[in-house]
């Protein structure tokens, strides 16, 4: 299968590869995937008290697609509020990373990892959910 | 020495044709067109001598009589040929076939078929070492049992089944034995008669041949083995296999066998020797690496691998110049990890993560070396980006972690 030239950039300088320490409060971390589907991401936001991302990591089991779909999630949330960062659509990533039809998935579960950690952050500060995302760990 | 790029890994898929078997074959696209069948005129009878010698070739590997290989279009023809033709031919015998979950798709896709039209399977599980025993076979053997089809070398992890334990059994209950011989034959040895065969499928592009071409060995006495023809037509091959003889194509397996059986003994030394180093380096750089299939019962050229919390497909991009196959989803269109690695109990998590690699006659040195340093680099640079391999260093156990099935 031939990738894309943004996918192979990504996978070979991610950006923003790591973690951050999910015990702290201003830190949502979402974990979703499975290992048994091929593909886990774990994605994380530090979110400063104006409630704009500060800091995005991720670490991704998976393909170079999932990869690269981790990776640019993270470029793309840094900068954004919790609010924007809520409305960032897998079709988006779809578009930036040309991904072929059987790579959608990728961009599927970059979506609900980011979805599952603005969720985090909002629990741990006594904030309602959004939709039904959630992270494993 | 320098290093060509790509390198090619993938000797279980395909092998490149040796330039000796061109050689052989390069005449008989032109000079030498006749039809093998035409008895009335000199191009005929230079055809089917050729055909004749080949055929000779390829039994002497096993130990044959050249009149016992039927020409097909392939091992997939030749799997497909044994099952219904034996399936067809002995319906009043029995409607039972014993074989195994990991048999090559052309053998349980024929398999399923006969299940269509009325036939009983027994599919065998193999144990973690991929490997299916005699005693397995015994056990799935009925009163109704008319074949047992298990094949001589695994595909994807080259585990070398019992095959002449399986065989004795077989001839002892009076039940036909047929092996998929694709992996095997030119690369161990096999003998049809020391190993109780009586049917067995083979391919020339696996031994340096040309695509296109195979051949089905029928046993033609104690017992004789008689089969119902898939394809009819004029009556070549027995009756068996009508068509015309794809004459350049037989004269270059018959080379590629020649060739296989005067150079088993040194290659199988030299590809073992490549493949235990390559093993070594991998298992002494990396933390974690597990051997798919059983250690030492293995044909040389391969060496199936699962590299934990690393995910195939992006292993085989870190090492996009070495063309190897990976047991991983994402790679095949079916998007479903390897069926026999699940079946050998590996559970879909390493299965993910497998690779397999293949060496062969053209495998150098230099090119293992190049690709088992690089492995190494990738392999620890994808555990540093992978969550799973975080999570066990922080001493989570993966298998409690509810995770989400999507």
């Amino acid at each position: 299968m031939a990738y894309s030239d943004k996918v192979v950039d990504h996978y070979n300088n991610p950006r923003n590869v790591g973690s951050l320490d999910k015990k702290d409060g201003s830190v949502g971390t979402g974990v979703v995937g499975a290992p048994e589907c091929g593909d886990v991401m774990k994605l994380q936001v530090k979110v400063s008290e104006e409630g704009v991302i500060e800091d995005a990591k991720f670490k991704t089991f998976g393909c170079g697609s999932a990869i690269a779909s981790s990776s640019l999630a993270t470029e793309w949330l840094k900068g954004k509020t919790v609010d924007e960062a809520q409305e960032i659509k897998n079709t988006q990533i779809v578009e930036e990373l040309n991904l072929p039809p059987v790579k959608i998935h990728c961009s599927v579960l970059a979506e609900d990892a980011i979805k599952a950690a603005l969720n985090d952050y909002r629990e741990k500060n006594g904030q309602p959910a959004v939709g039904d995302s959630r992270s494993a760990v | 020495m320098s290093i060509q790029l790509p390198i090619y890994m993938d000797y279980q898929a395909t092998t490149p044709l040796d330039p000796r078997v061109l050689e052989e074959m390069l005449p008989y696209f032109n000079e030498k067109f006749g039809n093998a069948a035409s008895r009335n005129h000199s191009y005929g009878w230079e055809a089917e001598k050729a055909v004749d010698i080949a055929r000779e070739k390829l039994a002497n590997v096993i130990g044959a009589d050249p009149r016992e290989i039927i020409f097909t279009s392939g091992a997939t023809e030749s799997d497909n040929m044994a099952l219904k033709g034996v399936a067809e031919m002995y319906k009043s015998k029995g409607k039972h076939i014993v074989t195994s979950m990991i048999e090559h798709k052309a053998i349980i896709d024929s398999a399923k078929r006969l299940e269509t039209w009325g036939y009983d399977v027994t599919y065998i599980e193999p144990p973690e070492d991929g490997i299916t025993t005699a005693e397995m076979v015994e056990d799935a053997i009925r009163e109704d049992t008319i074949l047992v089809s298990i094949m001589a070398v695994n595909n994807e992890i080259g585990v070398i089944n019992p095959i002449r334990e399986i065989g004795q059994l077989c001839r002892s209950k009076g039940i036909l034995f047929h092996t998929d011989g694709t992996q095997g034959y030119g690369k161990i040895p096999i003998d049809v008669n020391e190993d109780f065969i009586d049917l067995m499928s083979i391919t020339a592009h696996k031994i340096y041949g040309p695509k296109g071409v195979g051949a089905l060995y029928v046993r033609r006495r104690k017992p004789r083995v008689r089969l119902a023809a898939l394809i009819d037509g004029g009556g070549h091959e027995r009756g068996m296999r009508s068509g015309t003889l794809n004459v350049s194509g037989i004269v270059g397996f018959g080379k590629a066998a020649e060739l296989c059986q005067q150079e088993m003994a040194e290659e199988a030394i030299r590809l073992s020797n490549m493949r235990d180093k390559f093993k070594a380096t991998m298992m002494e750089s990396l933390e974690e690496v597990h051997v798919n299939g059983h250690e030492t019962k293995r044909i040389p050229g391969n060496l199936n691998l699962s590299f934990p919390y690393v995910e195939g497909e992006s292993l085989i991009m870190g090492i996009k110049d070495v063309a190897v196959s990976s047991g991983s989803a994402c790679t095949s269109a079916s998007l479903e990890p390897s069926y026999v690695l699940k079946a050998m109990g590996r559970g879909d998590e390493l299965a993910h993560s497998s690779i397999r690699f293949g060496f062969g006659r053209f495998t150098t040195q230099e090119e293992v070396d190049y690709v088992a340093e690089k492995l190494v680099d990738v392999v620890n640079r994808l555990r540093e980006m992978s969550p799973l391999y975080e999570m066990v260093k922080e001493g989570i156990d993966l298998s409690t972690v509810e995770w989400a099935h999507h």
